[in-house]
């Protein structure tokens, strides 16, 4: 018989593929079923979020942040938040802190419940994804009670929070902090010990705590590669010294471990939002600087000095003295960082925004080779990609 | 002011005399400026020193100052997990001269240093793999300078007739909005006009 010739094949995998997470075209070069080199191409949902910022006041950027990872979007502001308060010098109020840490909670179940349902949904499981949805439905109500917007909060500012927490909603956070577990509970048995979820996760796209440092790994999938490190308890900021919680830690770190991770800090995160709730104390919820934060509505009817101050900081914004900093908070992806360069002026000189997104995507090519192709869309899953925060 | 930043700062300067240029403590945070060739081997050495561990390089950004001889600043975040402590890497270019890559030193530089060329146009020496990454297939210039246009120079638009995209240049129907709050108010000062009377002095 003749030899015949076998050649590599090249497949696109996305741009508008349902498990691709948004706008990921994945140009994965094939050895039969075998990948021998993936290459993501990323940039499809590039919006210049960086170089819109330079061009908007300190207070106006905060939105952009909603619309990077549009899963958890207070998280992002949080990051900004801290930013600015560092190189202005000032630090949000008790009762402002505990809200900002108890939204940066929701956002962080709000993110997990996505994540491990979207990934059941992409290894066969449609039901996890009919019931996270209902409870990711009653936690953006909370959203919008305390802020207007389901997901784009526009919540957290710079010296503290927009608005404080209107009567009543503690109470509702506090009932609905009992029944989840119950969810919890649920999905785990749905997804922990079923067969057809193990055989697709475990043992696929394996990363050790080495690699998993070298290529730049935060947050679930850092930890899941057995690596003890959270910010919110090696670097706290605002009220995360206060509060009481573990640190789940995964051994093999391939993609089970990764949905552990998660499903253990959703309870961690339960705990954090209870004691929040309890220990929240009474007082104002932004700092008490004219100069920095609008002045509350009231005292703008009868003080002149209300009234300029409120109309200076809508239309020029604060004056950020000369600095840099680059300011980290631990998102439910991992570690987002924001390196702002501020040069005086009312607007940012520089603003990156590093996305962990960004570096777990990066290692696609190392996670997936000598994988089967089904198994692109379990490794993609478990890496929680969101299009927003990698292209920005 | 943090003193076991100080001290490290100082044991790096010590360590990689002739290479690092300043150190900086500002804001409790350390940095330092090193010369370009010698990046590579500073990061290295950051990483694998006892008393530096810096293990995880979190983020490699381009800053453009054009008043500058040398207009570009490259950053690196580094990140020590067992000192809990982060340090921050700068070297300096122009559009011309290239900066050594580290995706030898670390693997989670590439797409980072391929971004800085992207939106900067920073050049980087024998990096594998120097593709654009953020804009669009076949785009020109480099986005992120502050001599590129906020509104960018091309549009894209689905044409009917030749049932494709294509590239126009931008048509702004109201020209672009750039209010200047620096001028003439000379900015927001500690106090406005008329607060003294607030407080009573007058």
């Amino acid at each position: 018989m003749a030899e015949t010739q076998i050649k590599n094949f090249t497949l696109n995998f996305g741009p508008q593929h349902p498990s691709a997470h948004g706008v990921l075209r994945l140009v994965l070069e094939m050895d039969g079923e075998t990948i021998e080199r993936a290459d993501p191409h990323v940039g499809l949902l590039h919006r210049g979020t960086e170089k819109l910022i330079e061009y908007k006041t300190y207070l106006q950027a905060v939105p952009y942040f909603d619309r990077l990872d549009y899963v958890a979007p207070q998280n992002q502001e949080h990051a900004f938040a801290l930013a600015a308060e560092k190189l202005l010098g000032i630090e949000a109020p008790p009762r402002g802190q505990y809200i900002r840490v108890l939204y940066a909670e929701i956002g962080r179940v709000l993110n997990h419940i996505f994540t491990v349902c979207a990934f059941a949904m992409d290894v066969g499981a449609m039901t996890p994804m009919l019931w996270g949805f209902e409870q990711r439905e009653i936690l953006m109500e909370f959203c919008e009670r305390v802020c207007g917007a389901r997901m784009h909060m526009n919540y957290f500012r710079p010296g503290g929070v927009a608005l404080d927490m209107p009567a009543g909603l503690t109470d509702d956070i506090w009932t609905w902090s009992e029944q989840f577990p119950q969810c919890i509970d649920d999905l785990e048995e749905l997804l922990t010990e079923n067969r057809i979820f193990k055989q697709r996760a475990v043992d696929i796209g394996v990363i050790d705590a080495t690699q998993a440092l070298d290529w730049g790994f935060s947050g679930p999938c850092l930890r899941a590669s057995g690596v003890a490190w959270d910010l919110r308890k090696a670097q706290p900021y605002d009220a995360y010294d206060r509060v009481d919680f573990d640190v789940p830690v995964g051994k093999h770190g391939d993609c089970y471990d990764r949905y552990l991770v998660r499903m253990y800090e959703m309870r961690e995160s339960l705990k954090i939002i209870r004691q929040c709730l309890q220990e929240m104390p009474s007082g104002p919820v932004r700092v008490d600087d004219r100069k920095i934060a609008p002045p509350p509505r009231a005292e703008m009817k009868h003080s002149m000095e209300a009234l300029i101050h409120h109309f200076k900081l809508y239309t020029e914004g604060y004056h950020v003295p000369e600095g840099e900093t680059y300011t980290v908070v631990e998102a439910p992806k991992g570690e987002f960082g924001v390196y702002l360069v501020a040069d005086g002026t009312n607007r940012p000189y520089r603003c990156k925004i590093r996305t962990p997104g960004f570096a777990h995507l990066q290692a696609m090519d190392f996670l997936c080779r000598g994988h089967m192709l089904a198994d692109v869309v379990a490794v993609l899953g478990s890496l929680d990609i969101v299009f927003g925060e990698v292209d920005r | 002011m943090d003193l076991a930043l100080r001290d490290l700062g100082e044991y790096v300067q010590a360590a990689l005399h002739e290479a690092v240029l300043s150190v900086d403590t500002g804001r409790d945070e350390l940095c330092i400026l090193v010369k370009t060739p010698a990046l590579p081997r500073v990061l290295r050495y950051l990483r694998d020193d006892v008393n530096c561990q810096f293990k995880q390089l979190m983020d490699v950004c381009g800053v453009d100052y054009p008043g500058r001889a040398e207009r570009f600043e490259v950053v690196y975040n580094l990140l020590s997990l067992t000192h809990n402590r982060r340090i921050r890497v700068k070297v300096r270019t122009d559009e011309r001269t290239p900066v050594p890559t580290v995706t030898s030193v670390f693997n989670s530089a590439g797409w980072w240093e391929r971004e800085a060329w992207d939106l900067y146009g920073i050049l980087f020496l024998e990096h594998p793999d120097l593709r654009r990454i953020l804009t669009d297939y076949g785009f020109e210039g480099h986005p992120l300078r502050k001599d590129f246009p906020l509104t960018g120079y091309v549009e894209v638009r689905w044409d009917d007739e030749q049932k494709r995209i294509v590239y126009e240049p931008v048509k702004l129907p109201q020209d672009f909005r750039n209010f200047d709050f620096l001028s003439p108010w000379e900015g927001m000062q500690e106090y406005l006009p008329g607060d003294e009377k607030a407080d009573g002095k007058h």
